[in-house]
């Protein structure tokens, strides 16, 4: 993947510094021009722990200046986050408290629109948004894992195996959409629609690698996982349905009843062998769960907002 | 494995208003004499009776929760 195009004025610093390799002038960058600019930079400076680009030196994963300007992007990018959070859930029997704190969740549904509704060229623009996440599916929680107890951890890779197809390459999640992709005659190349991935899609990634590549936000990274698994049987059931109603091709239907059946399993594990373990342990780590899966929703909710509002028009 | 360390990760896990997660290879026989072989690490065996893709859960349960809990 070579880097995407600048978005503003610190996007544009910044990707100009990662080409030349010189990233002194990166102790002086200007301000962002918005919200996107400041999340599409943080998005390249995340993927150079990811896959990284081919116009940037791998050397510069650790860069010093990189890291220092991304630390400053993911403190405001928190306190982002924490500030849209609302009143948690106070601690009690877990594992129901999480549950219903899932289901009590009231969002717009954009599987449902893409069930019923949404035109072939609707939901192909769908799927190159989602192809930013799907392709490195699962990634994010990898980090995660050598930042946990034995238990937890055991508990973590259990659930990922299967993301992972089981050491099955054929089976992986990422592969599945890959193969989805290609039969619907777009592109599965790595990143290669991230030009046009809009705020709420860079907010989701960002949000993922943040809670992944932190220790001390475990508990937001794994709060995240559940309630994203916990919010996927049902809507990739729909979707499912949609794609067949458009006639979409049987690989990309696939991918999508995969994760009916998958997440069926991974939200009840997410829920009762990871994050019910996890504060069982440590207590204190209650309102980061919660305030991951929160998290979580939201994103999904600010995304769904956007799309059904440009579809609308 | 010792008793005590075999509770921490048992065979069978009885989800309370949810599927049987059930660890490792299995045959599953659903109620028309129908088999079905487990394809994952863990597997979700639906318990509501209202799953789409029985044997197997697909979360439907959870509209059901307030309702009809499934029996234990």
């Amino acid at each position: 993947m070579l880097l995407p195009k600048a978005r503003g004025a610190l996007s544009g610093c910044v990707f100009q510094a990662l080409q030349s390799g010189d990233t002194a002038p990166i102790s002086d960058t200007p301000e962002p021009d918005g919200t996107e600019d400041a999340q599409l930079t943080l998005w390249v400076l995340y993927e150079l722990h990811h896959r990284g680009f081919e116009d940037v030196s791998d050397d510069l994963e650790w860069d010093p200046h990189l890291i220092g300007l991304r630390r400053q992007l993911e403190t405001d990018f928190e306190q982002t986050l924490r500030g849209r959070a609302p009143q948690l859930p106070e601690p009690g029997a877990f594992a129901e408290t999480f549950f219903d704190f899932v289901a009590s969740h009231d969002g717009p549904s954009l599987s449902g629109h893409i069930h019923k509704f949404a035109t072939k060229d609707q939901v192909h623009e769908f799927l190159r948004h989602k192809t930013i996440y799907h392709l490195k599916e699962s990634d994010h929680t990898t980090w995660v894992i050598p930042r946990l107890s034995d238990p937890v951890k055991a508990a973590v890779v259990e659930l990922q195996y299967d993301e992972y197809g089981a050491g099955d390459p054929n089976r992986l999640h990422a592969t599945l959409f890959a193969r989805g992709l290609e039969a619907s005659g777009l592109d599965a190349t790595y990143g290669a629609y991230i030009d046009e991935a809009p705020l709420e899609v860079l907010e989701q990634n960002n949000a993922m690698s943040l809670f992944g590549l932190n220790r001390r936000l475990r508990a937001a990274s794994l709060g995240f996982l559940a309630a994203f698994e916990a919010t996927s049987s049902v809507p990739s059931r729909r979707i499912a349905q949609g794609l067949d109603r458009l006639g979409f091709p049987p690989e990309m239907l696939e991918y999508y009843t995969e994760h009916v059946e998958a997440d069926a399993v991974h939200e009840q594990l997410a829920v009762r062998t990871i994050c019910g373990v996890l504060l069982e342990e440590e207590p204190e780590l209650h309102e980061d769960v919660f305030f991951g899966a929160w998290t979580s929703m939201d994103l999904e909710d600010r995304y769904a907002d956007r799309m059904l509002q440009e579809w609308a028009a | 494995m010792s008793d005590a360390s075999k509770s921490d990760y048992p065979d069978i896990i009885l989800c309370p208003g949810g599927p049987m997660l059930l660890r490792g290879d299995h045959v599953v026989q659903d109620e028309n004499g129908n088999d079905h072989q487990t394809t994952r690490p863990v597997s979700a065996v639906c318990r509501c009776g209202k799953s789409q893709i029985k044997p197997w859960c697909d979360g439907t349960h959870k509209f059901l929760r307030k309702q009809q809990p499934p029996t234990d």
